[in-house]
């Protein structure tokens, strides 16, 4: 079981630091410490472990720390800002590994983007020393990126020329998309190993402000408090976030409201996800002093950390089944509070985490099924959950229902924008709309009719039924069903994070595979090792 | 200046008055030298007459030519060493390949950066030197200082030439910006952190290009093995000239070192007639000893090993063929490493990882020799108190050892030891005091400042007495 719980009294690899409305989050990686041994993470590179600390001091500046308008994320070490991911954890990591820690690093700039455009709370990234690979995609999820004008620090994306692979967290998108940088001399920028400094950085776009290294820190700091001045006041006091552990059994997880039971022989994961018991918070005044264990939090923290397992510990299982428990009132009930104080910078923020572990849930590279059975309750963001799945599987029961609340109308929207209504029903947006407005409860048959689900099973055929389609989607080409279902879920026009997560899986999945990255004589293999790559030099 | 004129005052075999780009560059180029050399090079000595060798051709004598001279109108030359036209790669991937005459695409950035990180040094180092010729021990002394000056003004012109027509409107560019840093400016600072130390006094000086200049010789060493054939050649021709600097150097502390020696055979202390006691000597040698050992980069290096792979950087007299595999494939190398529990251990790491470990241990070699030498001259004055060379591991900042704390003797030690006793070991405030105040400022030819013996004999044959610098 891999932790993913972290303090910021005891990290490693990041000092933060909070003064008044300002945070600073310094890197300064712990050579000597990384998550697997076998390599130093010289430079301020990094690997999970650094980018878990990373996602830990985010969550906490948004839930500890409402107080912060900016942080500013700068290095502590003089002689490097960020050297990117640490090239021999690569080289030495298994595929699905690489894939899966890319694509955590990826939620974690996305967490920061987030934080930025819905919860008031903007990055100034401070580039005091050499800045490369990862260290630049860190930068390029920031709202500000100030360079140091030294004749000496660069930015770069030196993956192409220096690797043979592409910058797995976002950097190609981002440097078009979002900064959008000339496409041109975003091609050139991304050949040259060394990058850009100072004012053709500048020039180009690819930084907003440069410094005298003299000034540098005084600049940051005073553009810091200009734009923190700049921004409106969320809230005085945060909430502690208590750690989540789970009780593991064998391959069982059993959390408070989330339990994972791993089947491994027939390679499938059933995810039970629970409503609310007892009394909860109504207002945001109620859920500072509940803090952390109030269900709307707990639930969601609990599942990302229970996908989280799933994805770096159970490589194998292939089919993730999910089931739905509770009360569908009180978790309406629940939903509705949050909606109504949503202006009170906790409800906020607990809405748009449930929406980010709802997104982490869209991007599991397994099948996922939903099982309507009886017991099951289908209701607001497991409903959302539930059509969230590459197939719906209903039972034929007037008393199981599907219930849609007031989250699915856009507060928990995927990760290309779309609600998962709409994105379900591309073809008809009247009955998408149709069913957002009305927010009704749909007994199974009255369900199918609205076109929730895959298959209405009847009681009689449920067990054999369900069986089979488990068992026959565990028997197709795991790779071959991540490239569809990627394409499959997500619908209609692209957007930067979409197309960061789609090229990610498909272009650096297939590179990292490719013997001119991996083989032998690949150039990820042979970085740093005394011989140089060789390469097939057919274009595919 | 007219093109006619540039061709004029700019000795060369490149070429020059038929390459159309590299006169056009030049024209550029040179004005913004000049104020540079103006504004930066040694002050106030540029209206005196200065009795210096000029390079005016690569063949036998032709880079010994000597006159007086006003420092501005020296004639900075661009030379290529001679080579065989069909000169083949001798180490590397590429061996037995046709050496480049021209930057092949691949490793173009490549070079560029290497070529940028040389030729940064050399204005560099003329930088850190300006206002000593205000305190020169002697006029010979002083002539020294102004040649190696000069030079090095000349290296950074073979750095430019190649910049200015091998990579295009980039290497215009950093040949530009090689005149804008500043040795020690805060906010433009040289790129390499030893070449913005300050050299304030003539220990300093000494020391300087005895250990700083002496990596110059085996980086440029390096460099003279390349495939890139007009970098090898360049710096072939650039590695005669360093000779000199480094005989400079290695002779200066040698006199200081003598010096002391006779006022303490005379019985006396050398503090109290203005020269330095040996242990001071010892204090400037082991700072400037490890700051220079810090430039050779990182002892386990990817980017070495792919400098060497690519062909870009030989072994030091790698073409003397004294190595046996030139490709260096299948061999370790083996390097101390401190662990964390404050021991020493061997770790075998593969040989062209460890290309600047490589580089850096026939440096210390010759830095042996020369403290030997100077040693030596105590021993023959009967002072049997030594120059001793610190350990490699000593006072690193770059490298495997940075980080950890090492004695001298190269024994790891801790962070309380180190606090007791670095100003046993490293220049302190006071030491620096005491120097300055022995820089007494001497010009009267054939006279010597107290703390440095006379050298055996003058340059070019000219007695000792020799008016080397006519002031105006």
């Amino acid at each position: 079981m891999t932790d993913f719980n972290r303090h910021p009294s005891s990290y490693h690899h990041w000092q933060l630091q909070i003064d008044g409305d300002i945070a600073q989050l310094r890197m300064n990686v712990d050579s000597e410490h990384p998550f697997k041994e076998g390599y130093e993470l010289k430079l301020n590179s990094y690997d999970l472990g650094v980018d878990i600390e990373l996602a830990d001091a985010i969550q906490r500046l948004r839930f500890e720390h409402p107080e912060v308008k900016v942080v500013v994320v700068g290095s502590a070490q003089e002689r490097a800002f960020c050297a990117g991911a640490n090239i021999r954890m690569l080289a030495a990591s298994t595929h699905p590994f690489k894939v899966n820690f890319c694509k955590y690093t990826n939620e974690t700039r996305l967490s920061l983007e987030d934080a930025s455009e819905h919860s008031g709370l903007k990055a100034i990234c401070a580039i005091n020393a050499a800045c490369a690979g990862g260290g630049y995609e860190l930068a390029l999820a920031c709202d500000e990126i100030h360079l140091v004008n030294d004749n000496n620090s660069a930015v770069s994306l030196p993956e192409v020329p220096l690797l043979g692979v592409l910058p797995g967290t976002g950097g190609l998108t981002r440097l078009v998309d979002k900064r959008k940088v000339r496409r041109d001399r975003a091609d050139v920028f991304c050949t040259m190993a060394e990058g850009m400094r100072g004012k053709k950085a500048l020039g180009w776009g690819l930084v907003d402000a440069i410094w005298p290294k003299s000034q540098f820190n005084d600049k940051v700091d005073a553009r810091a408090r200009e734009l923190a001045a700049s921004l409106p006041d969320k809230g005085k006091k945060g909430i502690e976030l208590e750690p989540i552990n789970a009780q593991r059994d064998g391959d069982t997880y059993t959390y408070t409201h989330v339990k994972v039971e791993v089947d491994a022989a027939r390679r499938l994961a059933t995810v039970t996800v629970t409503g609310p018991t007892g009394p909860q918070p109504k207002t945001g005044a109620d859920y500072e002093k509940a803090g952390s264990a109030a269900w709307a939090l707990r639930c969601f923290r609990e599942l990302d950390d229970a996908l989280l397992q799933l994805r770096f510990d159970h490589e194998q299982v292939g089919l993730i089944v999910l089931q739905t428990r509770g009360d569908a009132a009180a978790i309406l009930q629940v939903e509705k509070d949050l909606v109504a104080d949503r202006g009170h910078w906790l409800c906020n923020e607990i809405l748009l985490q449930m929406a980010r572990t709802l997104r982490r849930w869209d991007l599991m590279a397994r099948s996922t099924y939903a099982l309507v059975g009886e017991g099951s309750c289908a209701a607001g963001a497991f409903f959302e959950m539930t059509i969230g799945c590459d197939r719906v599987y209903l039972l034929d029961d007037e008393n199981v229902k599907m219930t849609i609340g007031p989250l699915s109308d856009g507060l928990l929207p995927m990760s290309h924008g779309l609600t998962r209504l709409n994105n379900r029903f591309l073809a008809m947006p009247e009955q998408a709309a149709k069913l957002a407005k009305e927010q009704g409860s749909y007994a199974s048959a009255d369900a199918d009719e609205q076109g929730l689900c895959t298959y209405l099973l009847d009681p009689i055929d449920w067990d054999d039924d369900v069986r089979i389609a488990l068992e026959e989607r565990v028997s197709l080409s795991p790779d071959a069903l991540t490239g569809m279902e990627a394409s499959l879920r997500f619908g209609g026009a692209e957007n930067c994070d979409s197309k960061i997560f789609g090229r990610l899986s498909a272009w650096q999945n297939w590179i990292f595979t490719r013997p001119n990255a991996t083989g032998e004589e690949g150039a990820l293999t042979r970085y740093g090792a005394p011989e140089s790559a060789k390469f097939d030099w057919r274009r595919t | 200046m007219s093109i006619v004129d540039l061709e004029a005052k700019i000795p060369n075999n490149v070429g020059l008055r038929e390459n159309k780009r590299l006169m056009m560059a030049l024209e550029k180029w040179q004005p913004k030298f000049l104020d540079w050399w103006a504004n930066m090079g040694p002050s106030d000595f540029n209206q005196d007459q200065v009795y210096l060798r000029t390079a005016i051709g690569v063949g036998q004598g032709g880079w010994a030519h000597f006159d007086y001279v006003k420092m501005p109108d020296y004639r900075w030359g661009i030379f290529l060493a001679d080579g065989p036209d069909d000169r083949k790669i001798h180490f590397g991937d590429n061996v037995g390949e046709k050496a480049w005459p021209e930057v092949p695409g691949e490793f173009r950035n490549r070079l560029r950066r290497l070529i940028v990180t040389q030729g940064d040094t050399e204005p560099a180092s003329v930088e850190q030197q300006r206002m000593l010729g205000h305190c020169c021990p002697s006029l010979y002394d002083l002539r020294s200082l102004f040649q190696v000056n000069v030079e090095e003004g000349r290296h950074l012109w073979a750095m430019v030439y190649l910049l200015q027509t091998h990579f295009g409107a980039d290497g215009r560019d950093e040949a530009e910006a090689m005149l804008e840093r500043h040795s020690g400016d805060q906010d433009n600072p040289r790129i390499l952190q030893a070449f913005n130390y300050p050299v304030n006094n003539w220990l300093d000086f000494f020391c300087f290009t005895a250990f700083m200049d002496r990596d110059g010789k085996y980086q440029l060493a390096s460099l003279a093995e390349s495939s890139f054939d007009p970098l090898a050649r360049t710096t072939q021709f650039m590695l005669a000239e360093e000779a000199y600097h480094l005989q400079t150097g290695e002779n200066g502390v040698g006199r200081i070192v003598k010096r002391t020696g006779e006022i303490m055979a005379e019985g006396k202390d050398p503090r109290t007639v203005g020269a330095i006691p040996l242990d001071v000597i010892q204090r400037y040698v082991n700072f400037w000893f490890t700051g220079s050992m810090d430039l050779f980069g990182g002892e386990d290096s990817t980017n070495a090993a792919e400098a060497f792979a690519m062909g870009l950087k030989g072994r030091y007299r790698e073409s003397d063929g004294i190595y046996k595999d030139p490709k260096a494939l299948n061999a370790n190398y083996s390097l101390e490493m401190p662990t964390e529990d404050g021991k020493i251990e061997k770790k075998d790491i593969p040989l062209r990882r460890a290309m600047n470990a490589v580089l850096l241990d026939a440096y210390i070699a010759d830095c042996k020799r020369i403290v030997e030498r100077w040693n030596r001259d105590l021993d023959k004055l009967g002072v049997h108190q030594h120059i001793q060379l610190p350990d490699h591991k000593f006072n690193r900042h770059q490298g495997v050892y940075a980080g950890f704390r090492f004695n001298p003797a190269g024994e790891i030690i801790d962070e309380a030891t180190w606090t007791k006793h670095h100003t046993d070991w490293l220049p302190t405030q006071a030491d620096r005091d005491y120097v300055q105040s022995c820089m007494v400022h001497v010009t009267e030819p054939g006279k010597f400042a107290n703390y440095i013996a006379p050298p055996p004999q003058g340059v070019n044959n000219q007695p000792i007495e020799f008016e080397y610098v006519k002031f105006h």
